[in-house]
């Protein structure tokens, strides 16, 4: 497996999509090709940050503008 | 302090709906203290600015109010508030770029090659390095780089684990078309974020 095809399956890898003899092609890529395995470290690192939920959160006064402004609908009725 | 019951904390979202739709403002406003983080987060990764994702955020929660009567309960709550979300925030992505038509049909090949152009190793623990509103900026910057279809993509099937069939749905895309947005999204802001988490 060159790495020009070894980038196009690390994304099937990641959402466990390959079927095993692939994966295992795939596998056996990353353990001798640092590039590759730089790229897939740092692709399932860039997910992970995303979808930490401390990163985004919802600061307090959004929170109580959005609960307002609610309020306020209720009652002009809607 | 008195531990409330069980059946108080997690109350089936139907059932708040049931509730919320019979007039109990009480019912809607647990939704909304239910899902407004994950609509936030949403609004901040498909707009990729602050102020639009609190206008997301309000403009989602005062239309599902409106529309409640309207929800046929034939999908969750969430699905639907998330539908309206998504559409909320490329309509704000739209009217901000009003020069440039913004939609889920990015002229982009499902089939070409990517250059990858950024190899290098990570520090360890990039987010132990930075403070959280750095940090915050750091990946809002990123994702802002991407196109909407694909930052929206990457949101729904990354972020909110959705499947590629339920994106594919919600966003009136195919199957092949939301798959090679994924693979071009993280593999774009892998390579954005490389260049401030790079080694030395």
């Amino acid at each position: 497996m060159n790495c020009n095809k070894a980038i196009k399956e690390i994304c099937r890898y990641l959402d466990g999509e390959l079927d095993e003899g692939l994966k295992t092609t795939l596998e056996t890529h990353l353990t001798y090709c640092n590039h590759c395995s730089a790229v897939y470290d740092s692709t399932r690192k860039t997910i992970q940050l995303y979808c930490d939920g401390k990163v985004f959160s919802l600061p307090d006064e959004v929170h109580t503008r959005l609960h307002d402004a609610l309020k306020r609908k209720l009652q002009r009725g809607v | 302090m008195t531990e409330q019951p069980q059946a108080t904390l997690s109350r089936d979202e139907g059932q708040l709906v049931s509730e919320a739709k019979a007039g109990n403002y009480a019912a809607f406003e647990e939704l909304v203290n239910r899902y407004e983080k994950k609509i936030y987060r949403l609004g901040m990764n498909i707009t990729g600015n602050r102020e639009d994702a609190e206008d997301v955020l309000q403009d989602a929660f005062l239309k599902a109010f409106e529309h409640l009567p309207d929800f046929r309960e034939d999908s969750r709550f969430y699905t639907w508030i998330t539908r309206i979300a998504v559409n909320e925030a490329l309509m704000k992505l739209r009217k901000r770029r009003s020069s440039r038509e913004v939609t889920m049909e990015d002229s982009e090949d499902e089939n070409g090659d990517v250059q990858v152009r950024e190899f290098a190793d990570w520090k360890p623990n990039p987010e132990q390095q930075f403070a959280q509103s750095e940090l915050e900026q750091i990946l809002q910057t990123a994702v802002g780089s991407l196109s909407p279809g694909f930052r929206t993509v990457f949101y729904l099937r990354d972020v909110e684990g959705l499947s590629t069939e339920e994106t594919a749905e919600m966003l009136n895309l195919s199957v092949g078309a939301v798959k090679a947005r994924l693979f071009r999204a993280r593999l774009r802001l892998r390579e954005e974020l490389s260049k401030t988490f790079k080694r030395g």
